[in-house]
């Protein structure tokens, strides 16, 4: 079995989907990181059967807003002296900003980008938004 | 409080706030000419990025009627859009210029996105294949002269429900009244948004149906909203011709309809009503185009707070 060494003081990002890892790990940009970071694909999971692992060895801030639109059941742990000291619960968040981008031909933040760009809740349980715009539905990260 | 507020959307308002514009729209079809001159000193600019007859000379002479003046345009060519000017500057530009502006564009969302960079009201005359808040305007109100009030009525939709603006703008502001039912006649190519469909007729929980014919419903309906199916919102001409002459409503189809079934269009048509169709008392489509004015005085006096 594969072992990355744990982590003294940072951030384990555990229990993200299958395959959705490099896109948080891109999103967060770890790839320009100069701390150790480590991305492992396809970990062994009881519950999930195969999941993605972050551990990233550094105190950063993290958008939550993010990993709660791309699965609320991700874990956060919080780990300073090689302990966990907290846990964060995520949520799927109401509004997103700046984050989806709206994918109909029709609407106007496709010819004018210079604002935010305000994805709704419509929900929970699908985690589809509705542009602020014009109302296009989506589902941007899909089970 | 309709003082100083935009209209980009029927969920803008609340329905007091919209039985104020109706009701001050009544006052001046009885006399319009007490509010002649309210709107003196006053101007209003039409930012008309996509050509309009009705919406743009029902602002344009409703402005005129109340006494006020007009600036603007009516196609991007002849503005600094041609140049490649943003609608965040051209919409602060106008706002130096003007007390309350009128976007109509081809690109949805776009008088949200100005409504943003503005303190003056600002009022949506149709964007792309969204809203037209104002065309609902048009046709509650005339509603409401046909038959009283828009509660427990059938509605008929027809024709391109998908891209039909006034569609899904008359669709959202019904659905806050009791008893409404929706029949939705349209190819399955042409059905209403997700979002008009899951968002708000279902989640209001008001009874609907999908259907591809016509002439089984017609005797349930209180009123039939006939659309065109929009060239000028495909990117596919093979899709448009295909789908265009799917419905057309002639007298021979109106002898299924009930004596009280009224048929209303937004305009322009093309020949998803036949002509002779005109000539039936049922068909109250030109009458809504003058109704259109009445209500947009309403609403230019109210955002104004001069009623």
């Amino acid at each position: 079995m594969l072992e990355i060494t744990s982590i003294e003081k940072g951030i384990v990002i555990d229990h993200i989907q299958a395959g959705y890892g490099i896109q948080l790990f891109n999103y967060l940009k770890l790839d320009k990181a100069e701390y150790s970071v480590a991305l492992i694909h396809n970990a062994f999971s009881k519950i999930m059967g195969k999941k993605d692992i972050i551990k990233i060895n550094n105190a950063i801030d993290i958008d939550y807003d993010f990993l709660g639109l791309i699965d609320p059941h991700i874990t956060i742990n919080i780990i300073e002296d090689g302990k966990i000291t907290q846990k964060v619960k995520l949520e799927v968040p109401k509004v997103v900003k700046n984050i989806i981008i709206c994918k109909n031909p029709r609407c106007v933040t496709s010819i004018e980008t210079y604002f935010d760009q305000v994805f709704h809740l419509v929900d929970k349980e699908k985690r589809s938004y509705r542009c602020e715009y014009c109302d296009d539905i989506v589902i941007p990260y899909p089970k | 409080m309709l003082a100083g507020r935009s209209l980009i959307d029927p969920s803008d308002f609340t329905r007091e706030e919209f039985r104020e514009i109706f009701d001050l729209a009544h006052q001046i079809i009885s006399n319009p000419e007490k509010y002649s001159k309210s709107c003196e000193g006053k101007i209003l600019a039409t930012l008309f990025y996509e050509p309009s007859t009705r919406t743009r000379f029902s602002f344009e002479a409703a402005m005129l009627r109340l006494g006020g003046k007009i600036i603007g345009f009516s196609e991007p060519n002849s503005s600094s859009t041609a140049k490649g000017e943003s609608i965040a500057d051209t919409i602060r530009t106008i706002e130096c210029y003007a007390d309350i502006a009128v976007m109509r564009h081809p690109k949805e969302g776009a008088p949200r996105v100005a409504d943003q960079y503005i303190t003056m009201p600002l009022i949506n005359a149709g964007d792309g294949g969204h809203q037209h808040p104002t065309q609902t305007l048009t046709d509650i109100l005339t509603i409401e002269c046909l038959k009283g009030n828009v509660e427990n009525k059938v509605y008929g939709f027809c024709g391109d429900l998908k891209f039909g603006r006034t569609v899904h703008s008359l669709i959202k502001f019904l659905s806050n009244y009791e008893g409404v039912k929706f029949i939705l006649i349209s190819p399955e190519e042409l059905r209403v948004p997700e979002y008009i469909r899951e968002e708000i007729i279902k989640k209001k929980g008001i009874p609907f149906q999908e259907v591809e014919k016509m002439e089984p419903y017609m005797g349930e309906l209180d009123f039939l909203y006939m659309t065109r199916v929009q060239k000028e919102r495909f990117f596919n001409e093979e899709d448009y011709i295909r789908l265009k002459d799917r419905f057309i409503l002639d007298m021979d189809k109106m002898k299924y309809a009930k004596e009280d079934t009224y048929i209303l269009h937004p305009l322009p048509r093309v020949n998803e009503i036949s002509t002779d169709v005109d000539a039936d008392p049922r068909a109250q489509y030109f009458v809504q185009a003058k109704n259109g004015m009445f209500v947009r005085m309403a609403l230019i006096l109210k955002l104004l707070g001069i009623y």
